[in-house]
């Protein structure tokens, strides 16, 4: 017997939008279950038995963050971090749009469990369609009593908040996300203090990605030790990798942790018509990029840190051979300069700086003394600023100078770029 | 007068407003979702906007005013009823964003920023990545998705906005998420062990 798809489950299948729908396939059990057969502690501990592990990028163990919650009488919140905006990213948005209902019982779950306050769903501002579908799920689960006050008849009660973001890709960082939320501008705060013990109005508060919380119905549903046959025994569970670029079948596939890249292209149909593998990023624009040599690397958390890059958000982008990695770099350098927020000298100006610099690189106009400027960007950027996206910034940058070097060189003949080839064709997903 | 007595739309959505603020444990909170109740209303975000809805969460104009500069999804200025949004981040721009810009700059008659003279259609890009990345080039109409927008279906979506049709029917003809099947997926790979990653990181250096 093959995989079985955990949280995909039905999608496609069956419209689990309608509340009904995904009550026939189980649904709200896992809830019914944690409200009426669990305390709050005991589901923390099947959440902490599971090995689940936060999918927004770090990769945390999530049972482990909520354990960080200090025990003093202040409100709790719970925050989902629905701001999906890591480029080639788009699992967390198959989930909003078609198994809403996860979400919102995984939620509903993890409240339970960590004594929250209060829940809201900070949204990304073009889900447009998921908001309405989340307003419109919420209202249902609240008509059918799992959510709202003394849910089920417990004492238990909870709302949730939608919050709909409006462009921003910091706020994705989740102190970032908690100064928007706040009504502000999303500017990442020191940690510590982290938001387990000062989080969203100063309280303590959890924030944990749609995909990680959508983990948690199943879990508690079937058990730890049923969550552990799946993935690998530091990362366990599944994993919905988004893969895109030059590959023949794009999209969200949902399989074991550890799947191979191997697998994944082959799953995917291969490279685009049939050309060969260059590089490959795991986990999004802030993943620095693997190689052929690469291919059977199990991409689970540790693994593909340990191969020199990180599973990320598990948005996997294939580039072939025809791909410039200097045109590539060029739209990362574009949009992490944008999308500095600007607080921190190194982030604000370094952005700048690799834009400018990968813009003469990309008119075949770069020089010796940027590529000396990029090596040193490690130490001018890593490790210099509040949050990670001064970090994020020069990790393809500086994996591609390492791994391509010609690639660079290429480009200093003072002519155009020596790669440009016609457009790919349109992806027909 | 003070701004929230002149701003139309707050005294006409007056019920949603205590609504929006009922939501969150402190006001401030709502500076975001009433920027979108402006929006909404006017197309665009005006000064007495700010102004009003300073008012309502306890906030100076210019604090409002700070709040929406930081995100890019809020108009300072009048849009056409309809804002095609570009993706132009990495997969969409290997499959042709630029192209595709430049197609429909041509064929509305407009630079990107600009509205068509009947006020239907204004043209922007964006350089973050949408999450239609299964799909590229991939553009929103109104924060709606339109997947795989080759010159003919660009024609095709502009023809519906001509038409009349909702953001909301050009997406279900044209947008959607995908998801592909794993169900029975065998591993082929030996087992993961413990050494194999350790080889790889050899084999590099």
């Amino acid at each position: 017997m093959g995989f079985e798809p955990v949280l995909t489950k039905g999608i496609g299948s069956v419209d689990l939008v309608d509340i009904e729908n995904y009550e026939s396939l189980g649904g709200y059990q896992a809830l019914r279950k944690a409200l009426k057969q669990m305390t709050p502690e005991e589901v923390h501990q099947e959440v902490k038995d599971s090995g689940l592990r936060g999918r927004g990028g770090a990769g945390f163990p999530t049972g482990v963050k909520w354990g960080f919650l200090p025990d003093d009488g202040r409100p709790r919140y719970l925050c989902c971090n629905a701001d999906e905006s890591e480029p080639a990213t788009f699992n967390n948005r198959l989930l909003i749009e078609y198994n809403p209902h996860l979400l919102i019982e995984g939620i509903l779950i993890s409240a339970y469990a960590i004594k929250s306050t209060q829940s809201f769903i900070y949204l990304r501002g073009e889900f447009k369609r998921g908001y309405d579908i989340l307003m419109r799920a919420i209202e249902q689960a609240r008509a059918k009593g799992y959510l709202g006050k003394n849910i089920l008849g417990t004492d238990f009660s909870q709302e949730i908040t939608v919050h709909r973001a409006a462009g921003a890709y910091i706020c994705g960082e989740e102190t970032g996300l908690l100064s928007s939320l706040e009504g502000g501008r999303g500017e990442p705060r020191l940690k510590p203090p982290f938001p387990a013990v000062s989080g969203l109005y100063g309280m303590p508060t959890i924030v944990n990605n749609v995909e990680t919380l959508a983990n948690v119905p199943p879990i508690i549903e079937r058990g730890a030790s049923w969550y552990r046959t799946l993935g690998t025994e530091k990362s366990p569970g599944t994993k919905i990798y988004s893969v895109s670029g030059m590959v023949e079948r794009p999209g969200n596939y949902e399989l074991p942790l550890g799947v191979t890249m191997r697998e994944i292209l082959e799953l995917a149909g291969g490279v685009r018509n049939g050309r060969k593998l260059k590089a490959f990023q795991p986990g999004g624009a802030s993943a620095p990029i693997l190689l052929p040599e690469h291919l059977d690397v199990p991409l689970d958390f540790e693994s593909a840190a340990e191969a020199g890059s990180m599973l990320g958000t598990a948005g996997v982008v294939v580039f072939d051979e025809t791909v410039c990695l200097i045109k590539t770099a060029k739209y990362y350098a574009d949009f992490f300069a944008h999308e500095s927020c600007g607080q921190c000298t190194p982030c604000r100006e370094g952005t700048a700086w690799i834009k400018r610099i990968i813009d003469r690189f990309e008119a075949g106009q770069g020089t010796k003394q940027d590529l000396e400027i990029l090596a040193g960007l490690k130490r001018t950027m890593q490790g210099a600023t509040i949050c990670l996206l001064a970090d994020a910034a020069t990790f393809f940058v500086l994996s591609v100078l390492e791994h391509f070097p010609e690639e660079f060189e290429a480009h200093m003949n003072g002519k155009g770029c020596p790669m440009d080839l016609p457009v790919e064709e349109v992806q027909t997903a | 007068m003070s701004a929230k007595a002149t701003v139309e739309w707050v005294t006409k959505r007056a019920d949603e407003i205590e609504k929006i603020l009922a939501r969150y444990p402190q006001k401030k909170s709502a500076i975001m979702p009433l920027l979108y109740l402006a929006q909404e209303e006017r197309g665009y975000i005006a000064d007495e906007d700010l102004e009003a809805i300073g008012e309502i969460v306890g906030v100076t104009k210019a604090y409002a005013e700070s709040v929406v500069s930081f995100y890019s999804l809020y108009h300072r200025k009048p849009v056409g009823k309809y804002v095609i949004t570009v993706c132009s981040n990495i997969t969409c721009g290997l499959f042709g964003a630029a192209d595709l810009v430049k197609y429909l700059e041509q064929k509305l008659g407009i630079k990107v920023g600009e509205t068509t003279e009947d006020g239907l259609i204004t043209l922007l890009t964006t350089g973050e990545c949408i999450a239609a990345c299964d799909a590229a080039p991939a553009i929103q109409v109104n924060l709606e998705y339109c997947n795989s927008v080759t010159p003919e279906r660009a024609d095709a979506i502009i023809a519906a906005i001509r038409e009349g049709k909702t953001p909301e029917q050009i997406a279900d003809e044209f947008g959607g998420c995908s998801l592909r099947p794993t169900a029975g997926f065998v591993r082929k790979a030996p087992a993961v062990n413990e050494s194999e990653p350790k080889e790889t990181e050899q084999a590099d250096g």
